[in-house]
């Protein structure tokens, strides 16, 4: 007993100096909690994957009612802005290649004759394929505005017999366009941030010789690796708390489970994230390796495999096998089910079990490479 | 001008040396052009369904099995209620839910009209609107369908029907590896200029060379030129070798004139190690520079339409995307690759990456005078 308090208070006064030198270096500090706060708020408010605002050309040769009814009703709506029409058909290609214009509509000439004696008339769209999705998004919508302007001008022969959907948004009756990418930033930059502190904050001992000194004090190698990782696990908890105040105050996203739960969870991760780091760091010699691989090699997985800015239903199953390795993937899971959905603890055990079997697994590769430095 | 000779075997030495960064400037493109393009995909394929069928009447299993057979829906579960049927939303195993009410087929027999209930997970924003957009269209159709079995009428001939063709051009499949390929050029050129610059004038100050330097008669534009030139040069190599990875992969070409794309590729390079540089200078160790090129070059790519597009962005936040020297060359890599666009076409761009080249340049060699 007596010795456990021994080490308990070694721990604790090394804890107490690794603190020192986190607080010491203030600009790594203020980065630390800048750069998550500028981040959420950021993308929270920015990224969406809603189309508006797409720039459209009309090339009108008919002229007529018909013709400008439609185009008014394409001006007013939201989704598009018109621009200055071009003269003929020859100019469309170069309007292209020049700027940002993203789609063009034409009315052949006789549009709202054809329509009136033929009964049938066409228009055509062509869209910039270059932004597929764009495209597509452009081709539904001037699909939808035309497709009414024709039930306005020939309403079609009233069916006896309809059925009428009606549609209910889950979770997010507004339609706030950045609610998905919420929990995606908070695991990347939680990811990020705690991996790469601690990768650094060990191998920046070994790169200064100052490692040797502590492997031949009386003090256990383990210690070492805990006392390297609280102040930094501590200070992740703060940035949770404010990137979840500022989701609640600023991007008013209210969280709808247990706020204790999805606050547990993300201990549970940033630990995670702390002991890749450890891992990290006990593999390479230099800050700048250790650096490149906690930065560039976690940045990308996350990006892609996390699932908040790409589908992972749509990847190779190759892909997808991988993205079960990556650990924001599983935070990001649970973070939708507790924040978003408002589910509880049952609903994401199996993601939380994941996330323990690789934290334990990545802190044994990371103690048990330790040992081996020390013989 | 000699001296600057003799900087630059140095710094090209030093990196021939540091041969784990090297190879993660080299490795990084290949691996990024191999994955990113088959892993992004955002077309909506498959919209998993869970169906909740309280009528089990002819005309119910009609629409299900229309939806079912339709290639956009999987059905994921029939359940017996909405409360069962939820947890497949839940458990983000559906994405949205049909429920058919007891009394569907009676009431839309007798009374011509019946609701059905859709439910979809908004959390997804875009497979959420595409799902419901396809869903009510099969309901549209499956309407008309009722109503000529149901009152033996033929389909009516519609008058005043607009009919609608649409082409995409530049990329008529539209396929996804178009938008992702140029971008993806773009995004090595800024990890190289950005990171690894980033990193080197501060390694110098961590280690202490810095002072050597800074005490011999070498001008400081001689300094930064002598660490600006070999990045540069690698950039361009890995330009290169991506453009003929997108060539030999994905057989991309680009329309554009090569020497367009090059001069782009070239002033852009400058402007990032230029803010590689500043970073540089403002940082007092590696770990700092590390995270402050890190911070911004998340922004620049997820705020300068490398995935999301920035049409749909808060008047704001189009302002700061374009404040980003790569929103630029994103959009003008795009035109000229796919669109073939001539430098007439954009050369209010190129205007503004020298902009951006001289103004960070100019900035960090200011800036490295003062720790002097």
């Amino acid at each position: 007993m007596k010795k456990l308090s021994i080490f308990n208070s070694q721990l604790s006064t090394f804890i107490k100096k690794e603190f020192f030198h986190v607080f010491r270096d203030r600009r790594t500090l203020l980065i630390m909690f800048g750069l998550p706060v500028v981040q959420i708020i950021l993308f929270g408010f920015a990224l969406t994957n809603e189309v508006k605002n797409i720039e459209i050309i009309i090339l009108d040769n008919a002229k007529d009612i018909n013709s400008q009814q439609i185009t008014n009703k394409i001006k007013t709506s939201s989704y598009f802005q018109v621009q200055a029409s071009v003269l003929n058909f020859k100019d469309i290609e170069k309007t292209f290649k020049k700027g940002n214009i993203k789609c063009a509509l034409i009315f052949p000439a006789h549009f709202g004759e054809d329509l009136l004696h033929i009964g049938k008339s066409q228009v055509q769209i062509i869209t910039d394929g270059s932004d597929p999705n764009i495209a597509k998004t452009v081709v539904n919508y001037l699909t939808a505005i035309i497709m009414d302007y024709q039930q306005q001008i020939a309403p079609s022969p009233a069916l006896s017999y309809r059925i009428i959907p009606e549609t209910r948004m889950l979770y997010n009756e507004e339609g706030n366009g950045s609610l998905n990418f919420i929990p995606g930033v908070m695991a990347l930059v939680l990811m990020i941030v705690c991996t790469t502190l601690t990768s650094v904050a060990v191998v920046k001992e070994k790169e200064l010789g100052t490692m040797e000194v502590l492997l031949v004090s009386p003090f256990k190698p383990v210690f070492v690796l805990i006392a390297k990782a609280v102040p930094y696990l501590l200070l992740s908890m703060i940035n949770v708390i404010l990137i979840l105040l500022l989701a609640v105050y600023l991007l008013d996203v209210q969280i709808q489970g247990s706020v204790f739960l999805l606050f547990f969870e993300s201990i549970l991760f940033i630990i995670t994230c702390l002991s890749l780091g450890l891992m990290i760091s006990n593999i390479t010699n230099s800050q700048q390796t250790a650096m490149l691989l906690s930065m560039m090699g976690m940045m990308l997985p996350t990006l892609i495999f996390t699932g908040f800015l790409f589908p992972l239903e749509n990847m190779p199953l190759p892909f997808q096998i991988i993205s079960h390795i990556v650990p924001a993937r599983w935070y990001f899971i649970i973070v939708k089910a507790v924040m978003l959905k408002g589910l509880g603890f049952q609903y994401v055990w199996k993601e939380t079990l994941i996330l323990t079997g690789m934290t334990l697994l990545l802190l044994g590769v990371a103690l048990k490479n330790f040992k081996i430095r020390l013989q | 001008m000699k001296v600057l000779g003799f900087l630059l075997q140095k710094e090209f030495r030093q990196i021939r040396r540091d041969t784990t960064i090297l190879r993660i400037m080299f490795m990084l493109p290949i691996i990024q052009l191999v994955i990113f393009p088959l892993a992004i995909d955002f077309d909506v394929k498959s919209i998993n369904i869970s169906i909740v069928d309280q009528d089990h009447s002819t005309y119910s299993q009609k629409l299900i099995s229309k939806i079912a057979s339709s290639g956009y829906f999987k059905v994921v579960s029939a359940e017996t209620s909405f409360k069962k049927s939820l947890t497949y939303i839940e458990k983000g195993q559906a994405d949205l839910i049909m429920e058919i009410p007891a009394g569907f087929e009676r009431n839309l027999v007798r009374e011509g009209v019946q609701k059905i209930g859709i439910s979809v997970d908004a959390i997804n924003g875009t497979k959420a609107g595409i799902g419901g957009q396809y869903l009510n269209s099969i309901i549209t159709d499956f309407n008309v369908n009722i109503d000529m079995n149901l009152r033996g009428a033929v389909a009516p001939e519609q008058s005043g029907a607009i009919d609608i063709t649409y082409t995409n051009w530049f990329n008529p499949r539209a396929e996804y590896k178009y938008n992702v390929v140029p971008a993806i050029l773009v995004l090595l050129l800024t990890m190289i200029g950005g990171f690894v610059t980033a990193l080197n004038i501060v390694k110098e100050k961590e280690v202490g060379t810095i002072e050597q330097i800074n005490v011999t008669p070498i001008k400081k534009w001689e300094f930064i030129l002598g660490k600006l030139i070999p990045f540069w040069v690698i950039g361009m190599i890995v330009f290169t070798l991506g453009l003929t990875i997108s060539w030999l992969v994905y057989g991309i070409v680009p329309r554009g004139s090569f020497l367009t794309l090059y001069s782009f590729a070239a002033v852009y390079l400058v402007a990032l190690l230029g803010f590689g540089l500043l970073i540089s200078t403002y940082s007092d160790n590696q770990v700092q520079a590390m995270f402050v090129a890190f911070f911004f070059i998340m922004i620049f790519i997820l705020m300068s339409g490398f995935f999301t597009s920035t049409d749909g962005m808060p008047g704001w936040a189009k302002v700061i995307s374009n404040m980003t020297p790569v929103a630029h060359f994103v959009k003008t890599d795009r035109m000229i690759i796919l669109k073939g666009s001539g430098f007439n076409d954009v050369k209010m761009e190129f205007f503004y990456l020298v902009g951006f080249a001289a103004i960070l340049n100019g900035w960090a060699i200011r800036n490295y005078k003062k720790t002097n």
